[in-house]
């Protein structure tokens, strides 16, 4: 008999025995438990939500009193905020400019990692244990060492300033993170697939294409969430490659606000919401998804 | 115009999301048929530089000549013209602003780290004995998708100050009030500011630490456990000789990657204080002198930023090693 069939028994005939003041006496025990924990979540989820409450509050209101005072009526919720963030010159095309920044930022980059992984996951060439280990070390480089060359280098190329210097420092960045992963995951796939596939005359291009990437696709989605909203939530790449430019992405625009405005910021909490709206839906949508993509990213830079 | 959108950002954006991929699959297909013609030899040879040259091209472009090239920089003077040895390393490690920022850092690496860290175990651990784990687990991660600019602004609310006398509208404020404790301007004030970014940093790591930590704790098995307690051992006990030491090679992964963030952090800081009354680490001081076209000392400042990491970097080299020789 285990001991896990043991203690099972143990435990129901405790359970049998257990009068209802024990039981009490157990749940009294496990009280700073839960306290601690309960304590634990509020401090991990008020904050948000008060700036959440803010948001729906007039300037004045958000001046003059704490978000918890609206929980009793009067309330006094209005669109004030929203509307003059979403007024401010600027702010609406920098939320557009966020998504151009975005989604060819993460194409690009899942593209040529796919690619680049199903060669270093199956084939063999002279030097690719050192290329791979280049990979390994790059993924912990901080991106602050690439950003003086980068800005000149880009001039040299006319990119100054525009959203392509933000995708070209994303890629660069995110490739040796992203190629480490999908080797992994493409080496892990099953061999014999891929040899019956050459002995059936598949050449590389369709074995990659028929196979390989389409047996890929849950490490590609957990990566397009990760690297999504890393772009998405980006504020020093965009900032100094477009920080002056005319093309802002709503990071920029926020953080430059909030450091500009003295007194009333706080009506910049609409756009803190609108900022986090997406990834926050996404998280919650794809709940599983987006915790395996953003745990993936451990031992990232 | 600030932020204006123009067409032509719409049309390249439009063009790359469909042309990048299209121009991969036409290089994959063609290039495919031209190798496949080969004799056999040069095939064997050619194609897996091929295959893997847009991935190498790209990183070795964009990150690995960028980065050698930084090393270069910050040996060279603010116009790129005449060498000029240690200068900006002697500006950096003499300049009382970058030292504050080194000093920062160096805060921010020790205490960012350890409690991120420790309190993602310790969540992880109690919210194993809770039946309601997975609502308390979404409440902790929340922070995470946040952005740190997001982020920022949900804490300047915490931190906000009046004087006193007046109704506190900060959170905080409002919380030591009812304790009659006079408001603190948490952000201002030289001994609280620099904890105050750091917990907020913590409060935005801790559901990451958490979730890894937790699936290597599940991953331990029950029977382990219940010897434990068999034996004798009380809850404490088992967490400190048992779980903790089961975790181990999750707490250093976790850890290192705690240890990188902690280094580049720069938004919360940025977005919050911007740096002033003390508050700025290297990654903002960086990105000030850059502002001032000081690119060399920017340079400077990120190869220091740089060669904290190494060690960090051959950890990680030698764990990749290991970890294929049991492939």
């Amino acid at each position: 008999m285990s001991t896990e069939q043991v203690t099972t028994r143990r435990q129901s005939a405790a359970a049998e025995g257990l009068s209802a003041l024990s039981n009490l006496g157990y749940r009294l025990q496990r009280l700073p438990l839960h306290f601690i924990v309960i304590i634990f979540c509020a401090i991990w989820v008020i904050p948000t939500v008060g700036m959440v409450i803010n948001s729906f509050r007039a300037l004045s209101d958000m001046q003059s009193a704490g978000w918890w005072t609206t929980l009793f009526p009067p309330h006094g919720f209005t669109f004030a905020s929203y509307q003059q963030v979403l007024n401010i010159e600027g702010v609406q095309p920098s939320i557009v400019t966020s998504i151009l920044i975005t989604i060819p930022a993460t194409v690009i980059q899942l593209t040529v990692a796919t690619m680049g992984a199903y060669a270093f996951a199956w084939m063999k060439f002279p030097g690719k244990n050192i290329f791979f280990i280049v990979i390994v070390g790059l993924m912990v480089v901080p991106i602050q060492m690439t950003l003086v060359p980068l800005l000149s280098f880009f001039k040299v190329l006319h990119l100054n300033g525009t959203i392509m210097s933000v995708w070209l420092a994303h890629t660069g960045f995110g490739l040796p993170f992203e190629v480490f992963l999908l080797r992994n995951y493409l080496g892990g796939l099953p061999r014999e697939i891929f040899e019956s596939a050459e002995v059936d005359g598949a050449g590389h291009a369709v074995r990659f294409l028929r196979i390989a990437v389409p047996m890929t696709l849950p490490a590609i989605a957990s990566l397009v969430i990760f690297v999504f909203l890393g772009v998405w939530n980006d504020l020093l790449v965009a900032l100094t490659f477009l920080g002056t430019s005319q093309f802002r992405p709503f990071t920029v625009m926020i953080a430059q606000l909030t450091t500009s405005f003295g007194g009333g910021w706080q009506f910049l909490t609409a756009a803190a919401v609108l900022q986090m709206a997406l990834p926050l839906a996404v998280f919650i949508a794809l709940q599983r998804y987006f915790v395996r993509g953003v745990t993936a990213g451990s031992v990232k830079g | 115009m600030v932020g204006g959108i123009s067409v032509d950002q719409i049309v390249t954006a439009l063009v790359a999301v469909i042309a990048v991929p299209l121009v991969l699959f036409g290089y994959i297909v063609v290039g495919e048929q031209i190798i496949e013609r080969l004799p056999e030899r040069i095939q064997l040879w050619i194609r897996p530089y091929f295959w893997a040259l847009p991935a190498i091209g790209f990183a070795g472009l964009f990150m690995v000549y960028p980065l050698l090239r930084t090393v270069v920089i910050s040996f060279r003077n603010g116009a790129d013209t005449d060498w000029v040895g240690l200068a900006n390393y002697q500006y950096f490690f003499t300049f009382p602003d970058t030292l504050t920022s080194l000093r920062n850092s160096i805060l921010w690496l020790v205490f960012y780290t350890f409690f991120a860290v420790f309190l993602g175990l310790v969540v992880a651990i109690l919210l194993d004995r809770v039946r309601y784990e997975t609502l308390a687990k979404i409440a902790i991660f929340l922070p995470v998708p946040i952005s740190a600019v997001a982020a920022s602004i949900i804490w300047k609310f915490m931190f906000d100050y009046q004087p006193p006398g007046q109704p506190q509208t900060g959170t905080l404020n409002a919380v030591i009030g009812l304790a009659h404790h006079d408001p603190v301007a948490w952000l201002v004030n030289s001994t609280t500011n620099n904890g105050a970014l750091i917990f907020v940093g913590v409060w935005t790591a801790v559901g990451f630490c958490m979730v890894i930590l937790s699936a290597s704790l599940k991953a331990i098995s029950t029977e382990v456990l219940e010897a434990a307690r068999i034996d004798g051992a009380n809850e404490f006990q088992i967490v400190r000789l048992v779980v903790t030491p089961l975790l181990w090679p999750t707490i250093t992964v976790v850890g290192t990657t705690m240890i990188i963030n902690a280094l580049k952090t720069f938004d919360l800081v940025y977005v919050m204080t911007n740096g002033a009354y003390n508050t700025d680490v290297i990654a903002t001081q960086m990105f000030s002198q850059l502002q001032h076209n000081h690119n060399s000392r920017a340079a400077a400042v990120g190869v220091v930023l740089f060669i904290a990491i190494v060690p960090l970097l051959i950890v990680n080299i030698r764990r990749f090693q290991q970890q294929e020789e049991q492939r």
